[in-house]
């Protein structure tokens, strides 16, 4: 077991507690770095697409993980980072800056979104972010002239420095883009979490009114919360309008927000680990389950059994199973396991176990 | 005449929506906790009839079956609660919220898988017919889905009002503590809510397949069922009814005098309109937070 010896604060706030984690992670961006030399491109695309998952997830754990509020309306932000990002590009703005800016639109109308939406509370906030999902789809079908509408649009290749990327022709240097936006990502959202404003997230997940008697703007904060994640998200979003290569209004629906939340909530909520861990889940779920359904198929001697809505059931039934018995997601299950191991043979069952809550009503706060 | 007619086939969707309302807001007395399941319910509980009526599946006269539905939704509703909610008592809003989702992709799952994913009508006596009142082409399911959705939401907020059960399913969502200590079994009246809310459920499912075809992505409706019970205010009966007939009346209206596109809008543009400036609805129970 490693024991932490803290003696001042830079000690506490260091973005790697020791030297082994700081060459585990090493380990893993140099095995990222070399991969398109080790998978063929099909499994090189689809590492892309849970890259890209993650970054999106990123930005809804700082809002649903970090900051407590959920949000059912992410597809939206995903949409508006997309289509920002692709018709600058169509209006001759180079990606390296029309990519940034996009993020920054993003989060720009988040702020604004949240701005009413800050006085709402828990399930309140839900239904109304997932309105905005809905209503974000006949948005872009209102606004035509600009988004194509039903159409939709196709992503334009892009060029850095004369250096042309695109998602087929060149899968190996859309990855590496995808994975120098995660890396970045997943540094600022670290580094925030450290920030005055990551401790006062956290503070108005835990009480809004603890946190109010400790100082913390509760309104801004949670502004500050959906104008960040909505920023990444919307990174995300642009680069899933890449990956694609043609998209329109249904591509970013309320599904997609749905499985989303879910897939922060399997990987655990409240932890960078839990969006890589949840965007693996979404991602190779589909390719998992065509696979095992060929295969059975394949025994009973029947071709071709495709199963409507497989997908989505499976989709739910490990989501219950997970919310029942391992709330803390992939990545509780990973903490537990770990412990296990370093505090072998003394780790005890009781040491993860739940405080016994009850419920109060928030009608009447 | 013209009006008339929007009104009243706007009022009978509008009943169907308050139904499925009502089930969110049965539980969310009851349990503070919001299912987003309940449109899936409403569909399971359509589906259910409809295997039990139809000639093709079980064939039994429909005045049979819909009772039988109605108590097998009961079951499976309480079900629900005994094997997957409970173990989430106590646990934060949002894990409810996560769950009941996922529980409505299941369901949405588990009835394609049973009955099929193409649009089936149930064999039903109400939807024989239409008569015509001073001009007005009433159909006979839209007035049946009028009458029961008043005559249950006056039971329910009866119920919720006078019975010692009613009152206890109160107290059990607002401080389950408390409710603990005056002795009141909270799990099991929880597992009751959630029996009730899925009869109402099937009530609502057998109405609405009344009214047309159901396939299983029929309880998406329950996103409007949603914007009801928000304009209403969780936690109001009446409230719920309310705000789905608001909804259901704005909707042919909007389609009818709105440019196409703008008008399935509307609900949704309403919806965020009374989050904004009411932000616990038209019917609101919240008051200010005492430390």
């Amino acid at each position: 077991m490693r024991i932490h010896f803290k003696t001042s604060y830079e000690n506490d706030i260091r973005l790697f507690p020791d030297r082994w984690s700081f060459f585990v992670y090493a380990a893993l961006v140099a095995g990222a770095i070399i991969l398109p030399w080790l998978l063929d491109d099909f499994f090189l695309g689809e590492v892309t697409n849970v890259l890209i998952w993650a970054i999106a997830g990123l930005g809804l754990m700082l809002l649903t993980g970090q900051t407590g509020q959920a949000s059912l309306g992410h597809a939206a932000f995903l949409a508006l980072g997309c289509y920002s990002c692709i018709i600058l590009m169509e209006h001759g703005v180079p990606f390296l800056l029309a990519f940034p800016l996009a993020g920054v639109i993003t989060g720009i109308f988040g702020t604004l979104f949240a701005i009413p939406a800050v006085r709402l509370h828990g399930i309140y906030l839900a239904i109304a972010t997932m309105a905005l999902s809905i209503l974000a789809d006949d948005i872009i079908v209102m606004l035509a002239p600009w988004t194509d509408g039903v159409s939709g649009k196709f992503a334009p290749t892009i060029t850095i420095f004369g250096l042309e990327i695109e998602r087929w022709t060149t899968p190996d240097r859309f990855y590496w883009l995808v994975l120098v936006v995660t890396i970045l990502c997943t540094l600022a959202y670290r580094n925030l979490l450290r920030a005055p404003l990551g401790r006062a997230f956290a503070a108005v997940r835990d009480s809004e009114v603890s946190a109010t008697a400790m100082g913390v703007h509760i309104a801004f904060t949670k502004a500050a919360a959906f104008g960040l994640s909505c920023a990444i998200t919307g990174l995300a979003g642009a680069l899933m309008g890449f990956y694609a290569g043609a998209f329109n209004n249904e591509t970013f629906s309320v599904v997609i927000s749905i499985s989303l939340l879910m897939m922060i909530v399997i990987g655990g909520l409240g932890s960078i680990h839990g969006a890589f861990f949840g965007a693996i889940i979404i991602a190779f779920l589909p390719q998992a389950l065509s696979m095992a359904s060929d295969t059975i198929g394949g025994l009973l001697g029947a071709n071709n059994v495709a199963i409507p809505g497989l997908e989505t059931g499976v989709f739910g039934a490990i989501l219950i199973l997970f919310i029942m018995f391992e709330p803390m997601g992939i990545y509780g299950r990973w903490l537990k396991i770990r412990t296990w191991f370093e505090l072998f043979p003394f780790a005890r069952k009781d040491m993860f176990k739940r405080q016994k809550s009850y419920l109060k009503t928030e009608r009447l706060r | 005449m013209d009006v008339l007619q929007l009104l009243v086939s706007g009022l009978a969707n509008g009943c169907v929506y308050g139904l499925i309302a009502l089930g969110f807001v049965l539980i969310y007395k009851a349990t503070e906790a919001v299912n987003f399941a309940q449109g899936d319910l409403m569909m399971l509980g359509a589906f259910v009839t409809l295997g039990l009526t139809n000639a093709e599946y079980v064939g039994l006269p429909f005045w049979v079956a819909a009772p039988l539905s109605i108590a097998l939704m009961a079951l499976i509703g309480y079900l629900l609660d005994l094997l997957i909610l409970r173990h989430l008592s106590g646990q934060s809003q949002t894990s409810v919220v996560i769950l009941t989702i996922a529980m409505g992709f299941v369901l949405r799952f588990v009835a394609g898988a049973i009955w099929g994913h193409e649009p089936q009508t149930l064999h039903s006596p109400l939807a024989l017919g239409d008569f015509q009142v001073a001009g007005v082409v009433l159909g006979m399911a839209d007035m049946a889905v009028i009458v029961v959705t008043f005559l249950l939401t006056l039971f329910l907020y009866q119920f919720f009002q006078r019975t010692r059960l009613g009152l206890a399913m109160q107290a059990a969502s607002q401080n389950q503590m408390a409710a603990y200590y005056m002795g009141i079994p909270v799990k099991r009246v929880q597992g009751m809510i959630w029996g009730l809310s899925g009869a109402v459920a099937a009530v609502a499912g057998i109405l609405f397949a009344s009214k047309g075809a159901i396939d299983p992505n029929a309880g998406l409706l329950g996103i409007k069922a949603f914007a009801a019970a928000v304009i209403g205010g969780f936690g109001s009966l009446p409230g719920a009814l309310a705000g789905g007939l608001i909804v259901g009346v704005i909707e042919p209206f909007a389609s009818r005098y709105l440019a196409a596109g703008y008008s399935q809008v509307a609900p949704y543009a309403l919806l965020l309109f009374v989050l904004v400036f009411r932000p616990h609805g038209l019917f609101s129970q919240v008051r200010t937070k005492k430390v």
